[in-house]
């Protein structure tokens, strides 16, 4: 469904992410993982839209999105949560919600059914009159989960969407996320919380430094000398391999 | 659902109040002090459209009034056109004017202070420029026949100018009230709270802000017709004076932005203020000061406006309201 | 007709420059608040009318050389903008870019209508001994007035701009400007930096007002003539570069003269918002700003 291919971004001289390819398939629950800086949400930004990519192609549904504007990947079924929430802070979790919903209809009856739905697959629908400055950060993630969800996406791009919850909020939430692929929709995540990420994923990748250096299914990522060096540095593969 | 139609029969009584009003007032100022009221009211929606609701704070509102203006000025002196057709040419003016203005500040991502001041250097582009060309009547203005009757949409009282004035603000209202209700609506509200989601969540926010500001436009285009049957003197200073662009801005503030009657209660508030302070002390400039401070405390403690400080009162409950709730800065 | 404005070119340009030190001084102010606090000073042209007016009132009423009250003006403004800003826009502003264009748009009508309401709206000038003297260049008379304006404009550009390189306080504020949290993390009292930044913004005013009253006039609506001068020099130079500033001054005020020269005193000024305009949109960092 999406197909990323050797796409590179620079910034001045510094280059964020280096030729990188990878593909998600339909109904398929990939992760991204990496040390911080690695240049995950890089690659989301890109995929999404909201950068240009200077090298490379990025196609999803065999289209290319190059040079797209966010709005309109959204409306061919492509939509990305942002790693720092961003809530529409002076609206209700429902008035947020349906904006997500209006991407499909322009009817506010159907827009607000629709949203009410979301919200009860996600588990808000308590919080449906609240207003969105209000929520704490687990409810925060779960909007905006709702709200991407809500567009009736093919393909759902959460970059970090369990940063800073508690192991329960998180067990919660991969649930959620399962439901989710189970109704047919393909997700894409960055996540940092590796239990999560060895239980959700059917393959990940792993990029450091801009870099794909390994991918597969989550265990034998685990194991890859590589992948445990990128996060605890040079010579821990070695080590741990000594110690036994 | 008992408070929505409540609020729907205070609505019908007021409106019912207002259009029989002038059988019971006699005195010619007091309907010439309402008439303004609902003329500012109808500019100050205007603004609450592109302000309040999409969050684009404009500066040069005036530009679209003056142009509109002109456009059915110069039709009728020129032409001898009918103010009454006049005032749709006004309308597509004011609109097409917001699309080019619109078009050039948000494709180059003007925002915040730099689409105010931009909207600013627009409106004195056109003052400069109805200056130093002829047709316009050049720094000396036009002046219109004084012919009182429906085509010219001149009247003889000051009620006729009255029930016009109303009848904008009937349809200003009528079109924020749909605003609210409306996908549109949602999507400026959206964009004000936060234009990267927004985008990411399917909103073309460039094509939303421009029809925001073409409705602006618009209404703008109307409001320069109605002033210049009524006053019959238009030159530079008046169509295009940042004053106005001011006094749009003021009274939605006051009133409360991104609510449908702020701009009302804020014309009415405004000009009462000035009526009082006009009769203490009549010197030129006094009543401005006065707005000038009302700004700065609103803004201050009241960001709101006033109709957002009675909704604090009331209880939270189930409200579809699109006005921004205060919210402290975000770390 | 046009080889008559030809030949009055090189008086316009002259012309323009002298205004152009002036005009430059008065962006300083207003680039420098940007480039500290990161607002728009929407205020900047009527506190400019008051040092006119104050420089008006000190001649008028104790006879006093406008060039000699800059010593006088220059720090009353710049305490004044400080007060301002620590007691009014600070705390009023909590710190939201639109409330604070709003509060200095709400500042600028009471300080205009209160110059109305005080002072009348008639136009006010000052007639010095030696303002009609002139240096003869040939082409064109020089009036002095002028040259000593120009030459103190400059002469208070260079004395900022030491000050800013040069002292403990001036290093202080280029560090807020560039690194506000890393400023504060260092021990650096931001908020008080906000003020004496805002405080040296408007005692520029101060000066720029002694010196422009001898070659211009004042009224309460001055302040409005200048507000989009004085933005479209800060945009044009670039928001917080000084060197942007005196260049953009120049450019402008060369522009403001030729224009008039050229188009004619109506459609001369037409040059001004279109340059804002077009900057805005195909260059909005300016000649010589960063790119935000």
């Amino acid at each position: 469904m999406l197909k990323v291919n050797n796409v590179t971004k620079r910034f001045g001289g510094l280059v964020a992410v280096s030729s990188v390819d990878l593909e998600v398939n339909e109904q398929e629950i990939v992760s991204l993982i990496g040390p911080n800086g690695a240049g995950k949400t890089t690659l989301f930004a890109m995929v999404a839209g909201f950068l240009k990519a200077d090298e490379g192609r990025i196609d999803f549904k065999n289209a290319s999105v190059l040079g797209m504007k966010p709005h309109q990947i959204c409306q061919l079924g492509m939509v990305r949560t942002f790693q720092i929430t961003q809530p529409f802070a002076g609206l209700t979790t429902l008035q947020n919600i349906m904006v997500g919903a209006y991407s499909n209809t322009s009817d506010t009856d159907l827009a607000r059914t629709k949203a009410e739905e979301v919200a009860e697959v996600v588990g808000m629908t308590s919080l449906l009159n609240q207003g969105a400055d209000g929520l704490t950060v687990a409810g925060r993630k779960r909007l905006e989960l709702a709200r991407a969800l809500a567009t009736d996406p093919k393909l759902l791009l959460l970059d970090e969407v369990m940063a800073g919850l508690n192991p329960t909020e998180i067990d919660d939430i991969v649930k959620v996320i399962k439901g989710i692929r189970d109704r047919g929709v393909t997700i894409f995540l960055i996540e940092h919380v590796m239990k999560a990420v060895m239980n959700l994923s059917d393959r990940t990748y792993v990029l450091n430094d801009g870099k794909l250096i390994a991918s597969g299914t989550p265990s034998s990522v685990a194991e890859n000398p590589q992948v445990i060096e990128a996060y605890l540095g040079h010579g821990a593969a070695e080590a741990m391999a000594e110690g036994g | 659902m008992t408070n929505f139609r409540n609020h729907l029969y205070f609505l019908f009584m007021g409106a019912l109040a207002l259009i029989i009003l002038p059988y019971f007032i006699s005195s010619r100022f007091y309907i010439d002090v309402l008439t303004l009221i609902f003329f500012t009211a109808y500019l100050g929606q205007s603004w609450n459209i592109l302000g309040g609701y999409a969050g684009q704070f404009s500066f040069g509102g005036v530009m679209f009034f003056g142009t509109g203006a002109y456009v059915s000025s110069i039709l009728l002196t020129t032409f001898g056109f009918p103010p009454i057709f006049g005032i749709f040419l006004a309308i597509l003016g004011g609109a097409f004017l917001g699309l080019i203005v619109g078009y050039m500040s948000f494709r180059s991502g003007l925002r915040g202070s730099y689409f105010a001041l931009i909207t600013l250097a627009f409106a004195e582009l056109l003052r400069v420029l109805a200056n130093s060309v002829e047709f316009t009547g050049g720094g000396v203005g036009l002046f219109l026949t004084y012919a009182p009757g429906l085509s010219n949409l001149q009247f003889e009282t000051p009620v006729g100018f009255y029930y016009f004035a109303l009848i904008l603000m009937f349809i200003s209202i009528a079109i924020v009230y749909w605003l609210e209700r409306s996908r549109f609506g949602a999507q400026l509200v959206a964009i004000r709270e936060n234009e990267d989601a927004a985008e990411a969540l399917g909103i073309n926010t460039l094509k939303c802000k421009i029809y925001a500001i073409m409705i602006m436009g618009a209404m703008g285009g109307a409001a320069g017709t109605f002033y210049a049957q009524k006053y019959l003197y238009l030159d530079p200073p008046i169509a295009y004076s940042i004053h106005l662009s001011v006094e749009m801005l003021l009274v939605t503030i006051v009133g409360g932005m991104g609510t449908i009657f702020g701009p009302l209660v804020g014309a009415f508030v405004l000009h009462t203020v000035n009526e009082i302070a006009r009769h203490f002390i009549d010197t030129p400039g006094l009543s401005l000061i006065v707005y000038g401070l009302i700004l700065i405390v609103i803004i201050g403690y009241l960001p709101n406006g006033l109709i957002g400080a009675f909704k604090k009162k009331e209880k939270k409950s189930d409200s579809t309201s699109l006005d921004k709730k205060t919210s402290r800065e975000d770390p | 007709m046009i080889s008559a404005s030809l030949s009055m070119l090189p008086a316009a340009i002259i012309n323009g420059l002298m205004y152009g030190a002036i005009y430059a001084l008065v962006a300083l102010g207003l680039t420098l608040i940007y480039g500290v606090l990161h607002i728009i000073n929407f205020a900047h042209g009527a506190m400019l009318m008051l040092a006119l007016y104050a420089a008006f009132f000190l001649f008028h009423l104790f006879n006093i050389d406008p060039y000699v009250s800059i010593l006088i003006v220059t720090p009353c403004a710049g305490i004044f903008g400080y007060m301002i800003y620590r007691y009014g826009i600070g705390p009023l502003a909590k710190g939201k870019d639109q409330n604070i264009l709003l509060i200095t748009l709400g500042l600028s009508i009471i300080i205009e209508n209160g110059a109305l309401f005080f002072f009348s709206g008639d136009q006010q000038t000052v007639n010095l001994s030696y303002g009609f003297e002139a240096f003869d260049l040939g082409f064109m008379y020089l009036s002095y007035p002028k040259v000593i304006s120009f030459f103190a404009a400059l002469l208070m550009c260079a004395v900022l701009w030491a000050a800013m390189s040069l002292t403990d306080m001036g290093r202080a504020i280029r560090a807020v400007a560039k690194e506000r949290q890393g400023a504060r993390l260092v021990g650096i009292n931001v908020e008080r930096i906000f003020a004496v930044t805002f405080g040296i913004g408007i005692a520029c005013l101060g000066a720029a007002g002694c010196m422009m009253l001898p070659i211009f006039y004042v009224d309460p609506y001055t302040g409005n003539i200048f507000v989009l001068v004085a933005f479209t020099i800060v945009v044009l130079g670039g928001m917080g570069s000084v060197v942007g500033a005196l260049v953009g001054g120049f450019i402008i005020g060369i522009t403001e003269s030729v224009g008039g020269l050229l188009l004619g005193e109506s459609l001369g000024q037409i040059g001004i918002s279109l340059i804002f305009i077009l900057i805005l949109i195909f260059r909005p960092t300016g000649l010589f700003g960063s790119k935000v």
